[in-house]
Parts: C-alpha cells; structure tokens; sequence
C-alpha cells in the first residue's frame, strides 16, 4: 500500500515541477483559459485511459479500442440521423453496449483460442476499422447534419467566464462525467470481489484460477468494461467537436497506453491505480498541448510522445527490475 | 525410403505447418482463379505481385526475427520510412542540377543506401539496448521508439512526401534482373540469408532457445542481451532495407506510408508459423504465408473490393489463423 502511494507521489511531483517549468517557459500556461482547455483536452483520451487501465491490470494490453470507440460513434449517430431522433441518454447507452459487444469479441479470442492480447486486438480492431469504412461509410458528418442535442449537451458548461479580450470561455461540464467514471473504476478495482479478481489475474493468472476466481468472466469483464468505455468516449468525442469522422483516432491508441504506463500501470499486470492515471493522462495531455505555448514546432509532437513512452516505460522497468531474470 | 522421410523433414519442419500453409495457398490460388479467371491468371498479374511483395516480405522476417525471443518490434515501419526519407533528404542537398555526371550520382546513391541501412542499424541498436539492457518490455520499447522514428521522418520532411530519387534508387524498387523483379530477388536473397544465419549459426540457435525458456537459457550460460540486442540489430537492418525498397517501388518517401504494413507484417509472421511467444518461426513458412495473402488481396483488388474491406479481410484472416492454430494445438 505505501509502495503505491509513494509511486503516484513521485509522479504528482513530477506533474508540478513539469507545470512549474512550463509557466516559467510561458507564463500564459497559468490561465484560466488554458488550464480549462487542458483540462477538456483530458477527458476523452482518460476515459479511454481507464479502459486501458483494467486491461493493463489484468495483465493484457489492447490496440483495438480506438477503432471500437470510432466505429460506436460512427454507427450511433448515422442511426439517430436517420431516424431524426433527438434524445441524449438512449444514443450514450447505446453506444456504450456497442463498445461492449466488440470488447467481447476481445475476450472471447484472447481467452477461447489463448493468444496473446496485442496481436488478437489488432486482428479486431483491423476488422472493425475496416467494416465501418468499407461497409458503413467514410464521409464525415459534419456540424450541419449532427444531431444538436448532442452538441448541447456536450456544450454544457460548469463556469463560464469572459477573458479581457472579450471571447466567451468554461470549463466543460464533461470533465464532471470524467471524474465521476474514475471513480467508479477506482470503486470497482477496490471494493469489488471482481476488480480484486482483475489484479489477481493480472498478478499471476495460475494462481488466481487456484484459488478460485473465475478467470474467463474476468477477461470478459475486463475486455467488456474497455469496450464500453471507449464506446462512450468515441460518442462523447463526436458530440464535443460537433463532428464525426470515421477516420478518427488513428494512432490515439499510442498516447492512450502512453499515458497509462505514464501513470504508473505495468505492463506485466498486477499493478496500476486510477489516481495514477489520471496523473499520468494529465501530463501527456499537458506536455502535448504545451508545446505549442512553449514555441515548440509542432512537427515534433510524436518525437516528444515517443521520448514521453520511453521515459516512462525506462523508469518502471526500473521500479520492476528484480521481477525480471 | 529413409532418405525420402529426412528430405521431408528438413523441407516441412517437424510440425506440419508448411504443409497447412501449402494447402491454404493452393486453396486461396484455386479461389482466386475461379472467381476471376480472365483477370487473375494473367501473366502481368503476377508479375506485379513480385514487385509489390518483397518489402512487406522482409518487413514479415524482420518481424519473425523479433518474435523468436518472446518479444514484437513495432516500430519496423518507422524504420522503413525514416531509412528511405533520410537518404531522400541527403539526395536532395547533394544532387542539385543536372550538370552531374552520371559516376557521382551513382556514388552518390551508394552513399544514400549505406545512410539508409547505417540509421536503420542505429535504429535497432537502440531498440536493443531500451529493450535488452534497460528491460523495458519490447511492445512498449518499440511503440516508444517507433513514435520517435516516424516522428523524425515528420520533422525531416515537414509532412509532405520527398520526391526525385536518382535512377539507381529508382533501379532497386522498379528495374529487372534476368526477367526478374529487383525488389524480387533482392527478397529471395535476403530470406536466404536470414534462413541461413537463423539454422545455421550460433546466434539463430540461440535465439530459438531463449525463445524456448529464457531462464534456461540464462542458466545454459548463453549470453541472452547480447543476443536479443543483435536479433534487435538484425530486425532494424531489415527494416531499412524494406524501406530502401518502398521509396524506390514508389520514387517517394513519406512518413506515413505502408501505415498498414504492421498489422499485414505480424498477420504474415503469424500465418507463418512464428510463435509469438517466442523460439519458433521459420523462414520459408513466413514466405509461404507471404505469398498466400498477396494472392488473396490481389485477387480482392481484381474484384474491385475497397481498400478498407481488403484490410477487413487482413484482420479477420489473422483471428482465423489464430483459431485454426489453437484447434491444431489441442489436437495433440
């Protein structure tokens, strides 16, 4: 327990002195508006995070997410066109159960014919990808044909203020939606007999057969929940840029898994915290998005994200150094 | 008879995946042939096919090589491109007009092959050395690493494609042999020697028994960093060489091309017969593999389907090799 506390601390500490650097660099990185940008740019890639998260615990990994979170966008919003419908919560839970399903496909592969997750998630995620282009459609819909109940609601703000130069800015009231779904997952992860179940299996899957956890509704359960998550997030994406592109995503996978080993998660399974994610979705979000305000060429982003990825993985690799022969 | 037995064992290996991959080749020809018959047994058809299969080919190996020791490299693509556009990016500084002689731009496109295949080396020591010195686990390694790769290739070009590589360059991806595709044989040279260097040295051997069980082979006294290190060598050399091979099919270079030649590399090394989890994989079985599913979505773009619907049918053929090979291993 402490050994966890101490890990998030160190990376909390490194999130400030991080913060500390940039407002040094670029003293308009402390405003309001930038800070409430940062924190909107968060909410998408840390839903998609938590999913990643389970999964990374229970010892897997999963590529597949990106393309089932687009595909959950895509398919529920040319549905509600169609039928002119305007509500907000029946196309959120259907997309939801749209993630879910295809997250089942994953568990039931990795499980059924015991292959290694990444290459089963990629085989899925090509085969959804590919589906929703080639089958569903590849022209984006756009602001004027979206539906504007979605818009919004994804409008909603918590504050809105005024800057000095007269532009209307707020904080967005998804980030409440955000923190309210880290906190379920910290909750199921904690206080559950399957969220023990997911560390268990992710800390030594012979044993917790052993013992007695039911290893296949685990994965199941595991795959399922990152499906869901990535079917909401793919929904509340589109509604927060007014805008559905089915090819979106491409390559968000990376700074997603990123941003998890950022927060402390090992790729081995057994280990890894919400509170540490969110830290560490946080900081990729921010170093991202900071480059620009630090006058940084933007054509170095993924050089940046890659040195981010290798950093983070050297440093816990080094925390996990005695596991490994 | 013995020696029939012997012939056959050396030639299908112990398992029977060769012959499985065979029979899934003749199956996807036959298909083929019969859905399209004027169209897909032409003689230009499978000309093509030579020169568009070789560099995803050595993308395949170079993958195999990677999953021999339990480990992927991902960043094999980012390799090709970066190997291709830095010896573009040296082309353009160096060959400016066209008052060159013909011998200095020669010279000049050697320089450009060895750059290409020095940073993809470079590329592999540095996979190797995160991945066997520093034990950060090679999917995440290579996903960090790729990122930097491609990302260099962004900062090299701006975003746009390099165009204007010399003839030479041009001679590699494009030109012919004896009849026969450049890129072709160049392929059928490479997989030769990887085959050779994976069989018939120390360091294949030891490769496949790291791969077997690690901690055996640590106690067995082989040196296993060392050799992770240079199969991670070996696998970004490789990868270099796909990408002299692409920007010279194309006459460009561009940080985001063969985008999808990651997910047809591991699906190519898979079908055949690597064990992802490391100490087995041979290379005819992956060149077998190779040319199966170049018939197969040769003979999709014939029948006009879509680009996305061919990288559907990728996807699914890899979940269905996974399932036929989780079928075959209960068997026994």
């Amino acid at each position: 327990m402490t050994l966890f506390r101490r890990s998030e601390f160190i990376i909390a500490c490194i999130l400030v002195a991080a913060m500390i650097i940039i407002g040094l660099i670029n003293p308009a990185f402390w405003s309001l508006d930038n800070l409430f940008g940062l924190l909107r740019a968060n909410v998408i890639i840390g839903i998609l995070a938590l999913g990643v998260l389970v999964v990374m615990i229970s010892g897997g990994i999963d590529v597949s997410f990106t393309a089932f979170a687009v595909a959950a966008m895509y398919l529920t919003i040319k549905v509600m066109i169609y039928y002119g419908y305007g509500g907000v919560l029946l196309p959120f839970v259907a997309a939801t159960l749209i993630g879910t399903f295809l997250g089942a496909f994953n568990a039931f592969f990795i499980h059924s014919f015991r292959m290694i997750p990444l290459i089963v998630t990629l085989g899925t995620g090509s085969v959804v990808r590919g589906l929703l282009l080639g089958l569903v459609g590849t022209s984006m819909i756009n602001i004027d044909k979206m539906p504007q109940q979605l818009i919004a609601f994804a409008k909603t703000d918590l504050i809105s203020l005024t800057s000095a130069s007269g532009t209307n800015f707020g904080l967005t009231a998804m980030i409440l939606i955000y923190f309210g779904l880290a906190l379920l997952t910290h909750l199921f992860l904690r206080y559950t007999m399957m969220g023990r179940s997911v560390f268990a299996l992710g800390g030594a899957p012979e044993a917790a057969s052993r013992v007695g956890f039911n290893t296949r509704n685990t994965l199941f359960v595991v795959y399922c929940f990152a499906g869901a998550l990535a079917g909401f997030a793919g929904l509340l994406h589109g509604s927060m840029i007014w805008l559905a592109n089915p090819r979106d995503f491409v390559g968000l996978e990376l700074d997603v898994i990123a941003a998890v080993v950022l927060g402390g998660a090992s790729i081995f399974g057994g280990r890894g915290s919400v509170i540490g994610t969110l830290l560490g979705v946080f900081m990729l979000v921010m170093v991202k998005n900071s480059l620009i305000i630090m006058k940084v060429d933007t054509t170095w982003q993924r050089v940046v994200v890659g040195l981010i990825i290798i950093i983070a993985t050297a440093l816990t690799a080094w925390r996990d150094r005695k596991k490994l022969v | 008879m013995q020696n029939s037995s012997i012939a056959k064992r050396i030639f299908f290996g112990q398992d029977r995946n060769i012959l499985q991959l065979l029979v899934i080749t003749v199956l996807v020809f036959a298909l083929m042939s019969y859905l399209n018959p004027d169209k897909f047994l032409r003689y230009y058809n499978f000309e093509s096919i030579t020169y568009i299969m070789p560099e995803l080919g050595i993308l395949a190996i170079a993958m195999m090589i990677a999953m021999l020791t339990g480990g992927i490299d991902l960043s094999v693509v980012g390799i090709a491109n970066l190997a291709g556009i830095l010896a573009g990016v040296f082309f353009h500084h160096v060959i400016t007009g066209t008052d060159q002689s013909t011998g200095m731009i020669m010279l000049y496109t050697g320089i450009g092959i060895l750059m290409a295949l020095a940073i993809g080396l470079l590329a592999g020591v540095l996979n190797g050395f995160l991945i066997a010195k520093l034990r950060i686990t090679p999917i995440l390694a290579t996903l960090g690493t790729g990122q930097i790769f491609t990302g260099l290739a962004v900062v090299l070009t701006g975003g746009p494609a390099i165009v204007g590589f010399p003839d030479g360059w041009n001679y590699i991806g494009n030109g012919k042999i004896l009849g026969l595709a450049t890129p072709f044989i160049l392929f059928v040279v490479v997989a030769g020697a990887v085959a050779v260097l994976l069989t018939r040295t120390t360091l294949g051997v030891n490769l496949m028994l790291i791969g077997t069980n690690p901690r055996a082979a640590v106690f067995a006294g082989l040196r296993k960093d060392r050799m992770i290190f240079y199969s991670y060598m070996l696998t970004g050399f490789l990868a270099a060489i796909a990408g002299i091979i692409l920007s010279g099919r194309t006459n460009a270079a561009k940080s985001d091309y063969g985008a999808s030649y990651l997910l047809q590399a591991i699906l190519i090394a898979v079908l055949g017969g690597t064990n992802p989890a490391g100490g087995k994989g041979r290379v005819l079985g992956v060149s077998i593999a190779l040319v199966a599913l170049m018939l197969l979505s040769s003979g999709f773009q014939i029948l006009r389907f879509s680009n996305h619907l061919i990288d559907f049918i990728w996807g699914g053929f890899l979940l269905l090799v996974i399932a036929l090979n989780a079928f075959r291993n209960t068997d026994r």
